[in-house]
Protein backbone atom coordinates (compact mmCIF):
# COMPACT_ATOMS: atom_id res chain seq x y z
CA UNK A 1 0.00 0.00 0.00
CA UNK A 2 1.23 3.47 -0.91
CA UNK A 3 0.81 4.86 2.61
CA UNK A 4 3.05 2.19 4.11
CA UNK A 5 5.64 2.84 1.43
CA UNK A 6 5.56 6.55 2.26
CA UNK A 7 5.83 5.89 6.00
CA UNK A 8 8.71 3.44 5.54
CA UNK A 9 10.63 5.67 3.11
CA UNK A 10 10.45 8.72 5.34
CA UNK A 11 11.03 6.65 8.46
CA UNK A 12 14.46 5.89 7.01
CA UNK A 13 15.04 9.57 6.22
CA UNK A 14 14.11 10.50 9.79
CA UNK A 15 16.23 7.76 11.31
CA UNK A 16 19.41 8.35 9.34
CA UNK A 17 19.32 12.13 8.92
CA UNK A 18 21.68 13.21 11.67
CA UNK A 19 22.99 16.71 12.02
CA UNK A 20 20.47 19.00 10.44
CA UNK A 21 18.59 19.50 7.22
CA UNK A 22 21.42 19.37 4.75
CA UNK A 23 22.51 15.94 5.96
CA UNK A 24 19.03 14.61 5.16
CA UNK A 25 18.98 15.88 1.57
CA UNK A 26 20.84 13.03 -0.14
CA UNK A 27 18.73 10.53 1.81
CA UNK A 28 15.52 12.17 0.65
CA UNK A 29 16.78 12.27 -2.90
CA UNK A 30 17.63 8.57 -2.76
CA UNK A 31 14.17 7.69 -1.49
CA UNK A 32 11.95 9.86 -3.67
CA UNK A 33 13.92 10.13 -6.92
CA UNK A 34 16.05 7.00 -7.21
CA UNK A 35 14.22 4.31 -5.25
CA UNK A 36 10.64 5.36 -5.98
CA UNK A 37 9.27 7.14 -9.05
CA UNK A 38 7.75 9.85 -6.91
CA UNK A 39 9.64 12.86 -8.22
CA UNK A 40 11.91 13.87 -11.08
CA UNK A 41 15.28 15.44 -10.32
CA UNK A 42 13.94 18.82 -11.47
CA UNK A 43 11.00 18.56 -9.11
CA UNK A 44 13.40 17.61 -6.35
CA UNK A 45 15.56 20.68 -6.88
CA UNK A 46 12.38 22.79 -6.91
CA UNK A 47 11.50 21.18 -3.60
CA UNK A 48 14.86 22.28 -2.17
CA UNK A 49 14.27 25.83 -3.35
CA UNK A 50 10.80 25.87 -1.83
CA UNK A 51 12.10 24.35 1.42
CA UNK A 52 14.50 27.25 1.73
CA UNK A 53 11.65 29.66 1.14
CA UNK A 54 9.30 28.19 3.73
CA UNK A 55 9.76 27.66 7.46
CA UNK A 56 10.16 24.25 8.99
CA UNK A 57 12.60 21.35 8.72
CA UNK A 58 13.53 20.32 5.20
CA UNK A 59 12.71 16.65 5.88
CA UNK A 60 9.17 17.54 6.99
CA UNK A 61 8.78 19.83 4.01
CA UNK A 62 9.89 17.06 1.67
CA UNK A 63 7.61 14.52 3.35
CA UNK A 64 4.61 16.80 3.01
CA UNK A 65 5.38 17.79 -0.56
CA UNK A 66 6.02 14.26 -1.78
CA UNK A 67 3.13 12.79 0.21
CA UNK A 68 0.66 15.30 -1.20
CA UNK A 69 1.73 14.70 -4.78
CA UNK A 70 1.70 10.92 -4.45
CA UNK A 71 -1.40 10.33 -2.34
CA UNK A 72 -3.07 13.63 -1.42
CA UNK A 73 -3.40 14.91 2.11
CA UNK A 74 -3.51 11.45 3.74
CA UNK A 75 -0.24 10.77 1.91
CA UNK A 76 1.27 13.95 3.37
CA UNK A 77 0.24 12.86 6.85
CA UNK A 78 1.60 9.35 6.37
CA UNK A 79 4.98 10.57 5.11
CA UNK A 80 5.27 13.16 7.88
CA UNK A 81 4.41 10.64 10.60
CA UNK A 82 7.00 8.25 9.21
CA UNK A 83 9.55 11.06 9.21
CA UNK A 84 9.11 12.08 12.86
CA UNK A 85 8.64 8.58 14.32
CA UNK A 86 12.38 7.88 14.85
CA UNK A 87 12.82 11.31 16.47
CA UNK A 88 9.93 10.62 18.83
CA UNK A 89 11.38 7.34 20.05
CA UNK A 90 15.05 8.35 20.31
CA UNK A 91 14.54 11.88 21.64
CA UNK A 92 11.96 10.84 24.23
CA UNK A 93 14.26 8.07 25.46
CA UNK A 94 17.05 10.65 25.79
CA UNK A 95 14.66 13.09 27.48
CA UNK A 96 13.75 10.48 30.10
CA UNK A 97 17.43 9.70 30.71
CA UNK A 98 18.29 13.38 30.90
CA UNK A 99 15.52 14.08 33.43
CA UNK A 100 16.63 11.15 35.57
CA UNK A 101 20.42 11.40 35.41
CA UNK A 102 21.25 15.04 34.69
CA UNK A 103 22.32 15.57 38.30
CA UNK A 104 24.94 12.78 38.19
CA UNK A 105 28.48 14.15 38.29
CA UNK A 106 29.57 12.22 35.20
CA UNK A 107 26.57 13.38 33.16
CA UNK A 108 27.18 16.92 34.40
CA UNK A 109 30.71 16.54 33.05
CA UNK A 110 29.50 15.33 29.65
CA UNK A 111 27.00 18.18 29.45
CA UNK A 112 29.64 20.74 30.47
CA UNK A 113 31.64 19.61 27.44
CA UNK A 114 28.63 19.66 25.13
CA UNK A 115 27.47 23.18 25.97
CA UNK A 116 30.46 25.05 24.47
CA UNK A 117 30.37 22.67 21.48
CA UNK A 118 26.74 23.53 20.78
CA UNK A 119 27.49 27.25 20.92
CA UNK A 120 30.32 26.65 18.43
CA UNK A 121 28.10 24.63 16.08
CA UNK A 122 25.47 27.37 16.07
CA UNK A 123 28.21 29.94 15.43
CA UNK A 124 29.60 27.93 12.51
CA UNK A 125 26.21 27.57 10.85
CA UNK A 126 25.47 31.23 11.63
CA UNK A 127 28.66 32.37 9.91
CA UNK A 128 27.64 30.54 6.73
CA UNK A 129 24.28 32.30 6.84
CA UNK A 130 25.98 35.67 7.40
CA UNK A 131 28.24 35.12 4.37
CA UNK A 132 25.29 33.96 2.29
CA UNK A 133 23.43 37.11 3.26
CA UNK A 134 26.33 39.49 2.64
CA UNK A 135 28.00 37.97 -0.41
CA UNK A 136 25.56 35.43 -1.87
CA UNK A 137 27.97 32.54 -1.20
CA UNK A 138 28.54 30.46 1.91
CA UNK A 139 32.27 31.17 1.99
CA UNK A 140 34.16 34.45 2.14
CA UNK A 141 34.90 35.62 -1.43
CA UNK A 142 38.41 36.66 -2.48
CA UNK A 143 39.48 40.07 -1.26
CA UNK A 144 39.60 41.51 -4.78
CA UNK A 145 35.93 40.79 -5.44
CA UNK A 146 34.83 41.35 -1.86
CA UNK A 147 33.44 44.86 -2.28
CA UNK A 148 31.72 44.27 -5.62
CA UNK A 149 30.03 41.17 -4.28
CA UNK A 150 28.82 42.73 -1.04
CA UNK A 151 25.09 43.27 -0.75
CA UNK A 152 25.35 46.59 1.13
CA UNK A 153 21.63 46.70 1.85
CA UNK A 154 21.80 43.26 3.48
CA UNK A 155 24.75 44.37 5.62
CA UNK A 156 22.76 47.42 6.73
CA UNK A 157 19.65 45.36 7.51
CA UNK A 158 21.79 42.89 9.47
CA UNK A 159 23.43 45.68 11.48
CA UNK A 160 20.14 47.36 12.33
CA UNK A 161 18.52 44.03 13.24
CA UNK A 162 21.43 43.03 15.47
CA UNK A 163 21.39 46.43 17.15
CA UNK A 164 17.66 46.15 17.89
CA UNK A 165 18.10 42.62 19.23
CA UNK A 166 21.01 43.45 21.52
CA UNK A 167 19.97 46.89 22.68
CA UNK A 168 16.21 46.49 23.07
CA UNK A 169 15.90 42.67 23.31
CA UNK A 170 13.33 42.87 20.51
CA UNK A 171 11.50 39.62 19.76
CA UNK A 172 13.37 37.71 16.98
CA UNK A 173 10.08 37.07 15.20
CA UNK A 174 9.43 40.81 14.85
CA UNK A 175 12.98 41.34 13.68
CA UNK A 176 12.60 38.71 10.94
CA UNK A 177 9.22 40.09 9.85
CA UNK A 178 10.69 43.61 9.88
CA UNK A 179 13.67 42.75 7.71
CA UNK A 180 11.35 40.83 5.35
CA UNK A 181 9.16 43.91 4.91
CA UNK A 182 12.25 46.10 4.57
CA UNK A 183 13.58 43.79 1.84
CA UNK A 184 10.33 44.07 -0.11
CA UNK A 185 10.49 47.88 -0.02
CA UNK A 186 14.21 48.67 -0.01
CA UNK A 187 15.55 46.29 -2.71
CA UNK A 188 13.30 47.70 -5.45
CA UNK A 189 13.95 51.22 -4.08
CA UNK A 190 17.71 50.69 -4.24
CA UNK A 191 17.40 49.40 -7.79
CA UNK A 192 15.32 52.41 -8.77
CA UNK A 193 17.90 54.82 -7.31
CA UNK A 194 20.70 52.91 -9.02
CA UNK A 195 18.87 53.22 -12.31
CA UNK A 196 18.36 56.93 -11.74
CA UNK A 197 22.07 57.49 -10.97
CA UNK A 198 23.19 55.39 -13.93
CA UNK A 199 20.82 57.34 -16.20
CA UNK A 200 22.25 60.66 -15.10
CA UNK A 201 25.86 59.57 -15.64
CA UNK A 202 25.44 58.16 -19.14
CA UNK B 1 22.76 31.12 35.85
CA UNK B 2 19.49 29.99 37.39
CA UNK B 3 18.15 33.48 37.80
CA UNK B 4 15.67 32.97 34.97
CA UNK B 5 13.94 29.74 35.94
CA UNK B 6 11.59 30.79 38.66
CA UNK B 7 8.12 31.16 37.18
CA UNK B 8 5.60 28.44 37.97
CA UNK B 9 4.01 27.11 34.76
CA UNK B 10 0.22 26.62 34.72
CA UNK B 11 -1.25 23.14 34.94
CA UNK B 12 -3.45 20.98 32.71
CA UNK B 13 -5.10 22.34 29.61
CA UNK B 14 -3.71 25.84 29.98
CA UNK B 15 -0.18 24.46 29.97
CA UNK B 16 -0.90 22.34 26.88
CA UNK B 17 -2.45 25.31 25.13
CA UNK B 18 0.57 27.54 25.83
CA UNK B 19 2.95 24.80 24.71
CA UNK B 20 0.98 24.16 21.52
CA UNK B 21 0.61 27.82 20.57
CA UNK B 22 4.24 28.61 21.41
CA UNK B 23 5.63 25.78 19.31
CA UNK B 24 3.20 26.60 16.48
CA UNK B 25 4.42 30.19 16.43
CA UNK B 26 8.10 29.28 16.72
CA UNK B 27 7.89 26.68 13.97
CA UNK B 28 6.23 29.12 11.60
CA UNK B 29 9.39 31.26 11.85
CA UNK B 30 12.20 28.72 11.61
CA UNK B 31 13.54 30.03 8.33
CA UNK B 32 17.12 29.29 7.42
CA UNK B 33 17.85 25.94 9.02
CA UNK B 34 17.25 24.13 12.28
CA UNK B 35 19.44 26.28 14.49
CA UNK B 36 17.06 29.22 14.20
CA UNK B 37 14.77 27.32 16.55
CA UNK B 38 17.33 27.81 19.36
CA UNK B 39 17.12 31.62 19.64
CA UNK B 40 13.36 31.48 19.21
CA UNK B 41 12.87 28.83 21.90
CA UNK B 42 15.35 30.52 24.20
CA UNK B 43 13.49 33.79 23.93
CA UNK B 44 10.10 32.18 24.53
CA UNK B 45 10.82 29.61 27.24
CA UNK B 46 13.87 31.10 29.00
CA UNK B 47 13.40 34.86 28.74
CA UNK B 48 9.64 35.32 28.41
CA UNK B 49 8.08 32.43 30.30
CA UNK B 50 11.05 31.65 32.63
CA UNK B 51 10.12 27.95 32.56
CA UNK B 52 13.53 26.64 31.51
CA UNK B 53 16.95 27.90 32.55
CA UNK B 54 19.82 28.85 30.29
CA UNK B 55 21.89 25.73 30.97
CA UNK B 56 19.02 23.34 30.37
CA UNK B 57 18.29 25.06 27.07
CA UNK B 58 21.87 24.39 25.96
CA UNK B 59 21.65 20.77 27.14
CA UNK B 60 18.44 20.30 25.17
CA UNK B 61 20.06 21.84 22.10
CA UNK B 62 22.92 19.36 22.41
CA UNK B 63 20.55 16.40 22.76
CA UNK B 64 18.38 17.61 19.87
CA UNK B 65 21.49 17.91 17.74
CA UNK B 66 22.89 14.52 18.68
CA UNK B 67 19.63 12.63 18.02
CA UNK B 68 18.50 11.66 14.52
CA UNK B 69 15.89 13.71 12.71
CA UNK B 70 15.08 17.37 12.35
CA UNK B 71 16.52 19.72 14.95
CA UNK B 72 13.30 21.73 15.38
CA UNK B 73 11.19 18.62 15.97
CA UNK B 74 13.71 17.17 18.43
CA UNK B 75 13.99 20.41 20.38
CA UNK B 76 10.19 20.70 20.52
CA UNK B 77 9.90 17.14 21.83
CA UNK B 78 12.45 17.89 24.57
CA UNK B 79 10.81 21.11 25.70
CA UNK B 80 7.37 19.46 25.66
CA UNK B 81 8.57 16.49 27.69
CA UNK B 82 10.37 18.74 30.16
CA UNK B 83 7.24 20.81 30.76
CA UNK B 84 4.46 18.22 30.62
CA UNK B 85 5.77 14.69 30.10
CA UNK B 86 4.89 12.50 27.12
CA UNK B 87 1.62 14.29 26.38
CA UNK B 88 3.49 17.59 26.42
CA UNK B 89 6.02 16.20 23.94
CA UNK B 90 3.23 15.15 21.58
CA UNK B 91 1.59 18.56 21.93
CA UNK B 92 4.75 20.52 21.07
CA UNK B 93 5.58 18.11 18.24
CA UNK B 94 2.13 18.60 16.72
CA UNK B 95 2.57 22.37 17.04
CA UNK B 96 5.95 22.17 15.31
CA UNK B 97 4.83 19.95 12.44
CA UNK B 98 1.59 21.73 11.64
CA UNK B 99 2.91 24.97 10.04
CA UNK B 100 5.23 23.28 7.49
CA UNK B 101 2.61 20.57 6.87
CA UNK B 102 -0.12 23.09 6.06
CA UNK B 103 2.15 25.41 4.12
CA UNK B 104 3.73 22.74 1.96
CA UNK B 105 0.40 21.04 1.29
CA UNK B 106 -0.97 24.29 -0.08
CA UNK B 107 2.22 25.16 -1.97
CA UNK B 108 2.53 21.71 -3.55
CA UNK B 109 -0.59 22.49 -5.59
CA UNK B 110 0.83 25.64 -7.19
CA UNK B 111 4.52 25.52 -6.45
CA UNK B 112 5.77 26.99 -9.70
CA UNK B 113 3.86 30.22 -9.10
CA UNK B 114 5.23 30.42 -5.57
CA UNK B 115 8.80 29.64 -6.57
CA UNK B 116 8.87 32.33 -9.27
CA UNK B 117 7.05 35.03 -7.30
CA UNK B 118 9.14 38.25 -7.04
CA UNK B 119 7.40 39.54 -3.91
CA UNK B 120 8.14 36.30 -2.06
CA UNK B 121 11.77 36.40 -3.24
CA UNK B 122 12.28 39.99 -2.01
CA UNK B 123 10.73 39.30 1.40
CA UNK B 124 12.90 36.22 1.82
CA UNK B 125 16.01 38.13 0.80
CA UNK B 126 15.33 40.72 3.50
CA UNK B 127 14.37 38.07 6.03
CA UNK B 128 17.68 36.29 5.57
CA UNK B 129 19.48 39.33 6.99
CA UNK B 130 17.14 39.14 9.98
CA UNK B 131 17.82 35.42 10.44
CA UNK B 132 21.57 36.06 10.34
CA UNK B 133 21.19 38.77 13.01
CA UNK B 134 19.03 36.55 15.22
CA UNK B 135 21.64 33.79 15.13
CA UNK B 136 24.52 36.25 15.70
CA UNK B 137 22.66 37.64 18.72
CA UNK B 138 22.13 34.24 20.35
CA UNK B 139 25.73 33.22 19.67
CA UNK B 140 27.04 36.36 21.40
CA UNK B 141 24.77 35.76 24.41
CA UNK B 142 25.66 32.08 24.70
CA UNK B 143 29.39 32.54 24.12
CA UNK B 144 29.43 35.15 26.88
CA UNK B 145 27.82 32.59 29.17
CA UNK B 146 30.62 30.12 28.39
CA UNK B 147 33.29 32.80 28.87
CA UNK B 148 31.81 33.79 32.22
CA UNK B 149 32.76 30.40 33.69
CA UNK B 150 36.36 31.65 33.57
CA UNK B 151 37.75 28.21 32.78
CA UNK B 152 40.08 27.26 29.99
CA UNK B 153 38.57 23.94 28.88
CA UNK B 154 35.12 25.22 27.82
CA UNK B 155 36.78 28.01 25.81
CA UNK B 156 39.14 25.53 24.15
CA UNK B 157 36.26 23.18 23.35
CA UNK B 158 34.28 26.06 21.90
CA UNK B 159 37.16 27.20 19.67
CA UNK B 160 38.03 23.64 18.66
CA UNK B 161 34.45 22.67 17.86
CA UNK B 162 34.02 25.82 15.78
CA UNK B 163 37.17 25.13 13.76
CA UNK B 164 36.28 21.46 13.31
CA UNK B 165 32.79 22.25 12.09
CA UNK B 166 33.44 25.36 10.04
CA UNK B 167 36.86 24.80 8.50
CA UNK B 168 37.10 21.02 8.39
CA UNK B 169 33.40 20.03 8.08
CA UNK B 170 33.85 17.33 10.70
CA UNK B 171 30.72 15.28 11.39
CA UNK B 172 28.56 16.95 14.04
CA UNK B 173 28.02 13.71 15.97
CA UNK B 174 31.78 13.19 16.22
CA UNK B 175 32.34 16.74 17.50
CA UNK B 176 29.70 16.27 20.18
CA UNK B 177 31.13 12.87 21.13
CA UNK B 178 34.65 14.25 21.63
CA UNK B 179 33.51 17.35 23.53
CA UNK B 180 31.23 15.28 25.77
CA UNK B 181 34.06 12.86 26.53
CA UNK B 182 36.44 15.75 27.26
CA UNK B 183 33.92 17.25 29.68
CA UNK B 184 33.42 13.90 31.45
CA UNK B 185 37.15 13.32 31.73
CA UNK B 186 37.70 16.81 33.09
CA UNK B 187 35.06 16.26 35.78
CA UNK B 188 36.54 12.90 36.80
CA UNK B 189 40.05 14.34 37.09
CA UNK B 190 38.88 17.30 39.12
CA UNK B 191 36.92 15.08 41.49
CA UNK B 192 39.88 12.82 42.05
CA UNK B 193 42.03 15.85 42.84
CA UNK B 194 39.45 17.06 45.37
CA UNK B 195 39.40 13.68 47.08
CA UNK B 196 43.19 13.58 47.44
CA UNK B 197 44.27 17.04 48.59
Amino acid sequence: MIYWELIWSFFQVGLLGFGGGYAAMPLIQHQVVELHPWMTMTEFSDLLTISQMTPGPIAINAATFVGTRVAGIPGALAATIGCVLPSCVVVLALAVLYARYRRLALIQGVLSGLRPAVVALIAASGLSIVYLTFFGTEVLPALASLLSRTDILAVLLFAVALFLLRKFRLNPIWVMLGTGAAGLILYPAAEWINGLVAGRIS
Amino acid sequence: MNAHSSAEPPKGLRLYRTLFLSSLQLSAFTFGGGYVIVPLMRRRFVEQLHWIDEEEMLDMTAIAQAAPGAMAVNAALLVGYRMAGFVGALVTMAGTILPPLLMLTVISYFYEAFRDNTVVALILKGMRAGVAAVIADVVVTMARGVARERRLLPLLLMAGAFAASYFFAVNVALILLICGAAGALDTLIRRRREEKP
